[in-house]
């Protein structure tokens, strides 16, 4: 049966300020001054004019020490050396691949920094040059950790581990990077029946909990099985649940997701979307991580 | 058209999921995404409106000028389309890179309003033969999210449902000359009879069924897909095929079945909404685009 709901747009509320939030946080605009004290020094996002410290991006002003910096809420992905990223393959060139991973300038995949079937030592030939699209091909999904950062900001990354490498079916949710926490561990099995990997990037990758472990993971034969109706269920609940966080600018990290998913079960897959719906859900989510702090 | 690329495995996922009717966002094959229409949104047209489906958003105006009847038909005003695909929507539109898509679009909707019922264009003469009221239709491409169609039809029949095109009188000299006058108060004015306007649904195919309002990842994964424009008592008024691959006439003859059950729920809720917003009058709280 069709279902098809329209309705009258609604105004942007802020947030309730009944809302208790972690500590007040000082948020400044592009031009706003910080501070006139100039014994700091001047971090990203602020410059010196007329001896005052002024912001030259929108977000919160963090403050270590004497170095003061202002952290953007919408930006594009800034890397540092070790964060874990989900990115998509945009071209095969000679000897490395594009990665597209949200940032001002795509990262770069070397081949010799990918593991290819047959060993660990194994020299880089001329035919694996060749064969590079058996391996990656434009659009595939990978997930790898950030090796290092060229001069002009762009990253080189690194699949020499079994967890990371191309990835199989499911569902990629594109959030933005200042959303995700940084954590020990970026992959999480969820006890809901779903795993998920959290990318620095603002890529999150929700698919199916594999069954076995595979020796070739990392894997370069992806599993094109039809997925059953009760895993498909849990990763489109989870899809939705991490859209409603982010739209209602939550951080995402595996216990909030969980609480968000446990607060969506009574609701139908498609109305968390709605944004009544999301309200109440992230509400209830927020209570319950206040009472985990407190 | 803007467009995601994907991976094979993640294509895979999308088409098994439609099979089991149970897409990624967790609708059915036959449901929308949730709509939101607003009216009277740029104040300096004779109607206007905004729709946003998702990630996709549509601003359409509609401005009525006097001007003369086609010859053919001396006794009826008519309507004029004008898509623009900004380059706010994608890169790929900037410069003259929205235009072939503007231009499909624009010919979709005159092909959809060709048929002589969907507006009554007799109401919009003045004078025969002399002047009428032309009805120029933009509609403005803001965002591509999918269903580009869809709801640019939407939007366009919410537009022509807040038109108000103000009242004349024709007034003979002596001489024969005719003079128009309008008339000053700004609420006397006609407002046209959208009952029945068609509604864009566009059906397309991925795997072996078909879905109602893609995503962009969805459009993808299907390599045909079918328009068909629908009145609200659920007569066919255009069909278009679209895209490379080919559709088996028993499919054909199935999407035009759901896109006819569709098509009548959808125009349903656009007037449940429309008639809504209506009733709520000037106490509505404008949103518009800073809202």
């Amino acid at each position: 049966m069709a279902a098809v709901t329209m309705r009258l747009p609604v105004p942007r509320g802020a947030v309730a300020p009944g809302v208790p939030r972690g500590g007040e946080k000082h948020l400044v605009a592009p031009g706003d001054t910080i501070t006139t004290d100039t014994g700091y020094m001047r971090g990203h996002g602020t410059y010196v004019e007329e001896e005052k410290l002024i912001a030259s991006v929108a977000g919160t002003v963090e403050r270590v020490n004497k170095l003061v910096c202002v952290k953007a809420l919408k930006t594009r992905y800034n890397g540092e050396v070790g964060d874990v990223v989900v990115g998509r393959i945009t071209e095969v060139q000679q000897k490395r691949w594009k990665v597209e991973t949200n940032s001002r300038l795509d990262s770069v995949l070397l081949l010799s920094s990918m593991n290819l079937p047959g060993g660990e030592l194994r020299r880089r030939s001329a035919e694996d040059e060749l064969a590079m699209r058996n391996y990656l091909q434009e659009g595939d999904l990978i997930s790898a950790e950030v090796q290092s950062v060229f001069s002009d900001g762009a990253l080189s990354l690194h699949t020499r581990s079994l967890k990371y490498g191309k990835l199989g079916q499911g569902v990629l949710v594109q959030v933005s990077p200042s959303l995700v926490k940084r954590q020990k561990t970026h992959f999480h099995n969820l006890p809901c029946g779903a795993s998920v990997i959290l990318g620095n990037n603002g890529f999150i990758w929700i698919y199916p909990t594999p069954q076995k472990k595979d020796e070739e993971a990392g894997g370069f034969t992806t599993n094109l099985e039809p997925v059953p109706l009760s895993d498909r269920e849990v990763i489109s609940r989870l899809r939705n649940c991490i859209v409603a966080l982010v739209t209602q600018k939550l951080m995402l990290f595996d216990t909030s997701i969980l609480y968000c998913y446990e607060a969506s079960l009574p609701h139908q897959i498609k109305d968390i979307l709605k944004p009544e719906v999301m309200e109440e859900i992230v509400l209830e989510t927020r209570q319950r991580l206040l009472g985990l702090e407190g | 058209m803007a467009s995601v690329v994907l991976s094979e495995a993640e294509k895979v996922y999308i088409m098994h999921g439609v099979q089991e009717d149970l897409r990624v966002d967790g609708r059915g094959c036959e449901d929308y995404r949730c709509a939101e229409v607003e009216t009277d949104v740029v104040s300096n047209t004779s109607g206007s409106a905004r729709v946003k489906l998702g990630h996709t958003d549509i601003l359409v105006g509609v401005k009525a000028e006097m001007g003369t009847p086609k010859l053919e038909k001396p006794d009826e005003g008519y309507l004029e389309f004008f898509v623009d695909c900004s380059a706010n929507a994608t890169p790929e539109f900037e410069g003259r890179g929205g235009e072939e898509l503007g231009t499909e679009i624009a010919n979709t909707l005159y092909r959809v309003f060709s048929s002589e019922n969907s507006v009554d264009l007799k109401s919009l003469c003045i004078n025969p033969r002399e002047h009428c009221w032309v009805l120029y239709v933009d509609v403005l491409l803001l965002e591509c999210g999918g269903n580009l169609f869809d709801a640019i039809s939407i939007a366009v029949k919410a537009a022509l449902f807040n038109t108000r095109i103000p009242k004349v009188r024709v007034l003979e000299d002596e001489e024969g000359s005719k003079e128009i006058e309008l008339s000053d108060d700004p609420y006397d004015c006609i407002r046209l009879n959208v009952d029945d306007v068609p509604c864009i649904i566009t059906l397309s195919k991925i795997g072996y069924r078909h879905v109602v309002d893609t995503t962009l990842q969805e459009e993808a994964c299907s390599l045909a897909s079918l328009l068909i424009s629908v009145t609200s008592k659920g007569a066919l008024t255009s069909m278009k095929k679209m895209g490379r691959g080919s559709l088996d006439p028993e499919s054909i003859f199935e999407m035009m079945e759901t896109g006819k059950r569709v098509g009548k729920s959808l125009h349903i809720a656009l007037q449940k909404i429309l008639d809504e917003e209506e009733s709520l009058g000037t106490s509505r709280q404008k949103v518009g685009f800073l809202g």
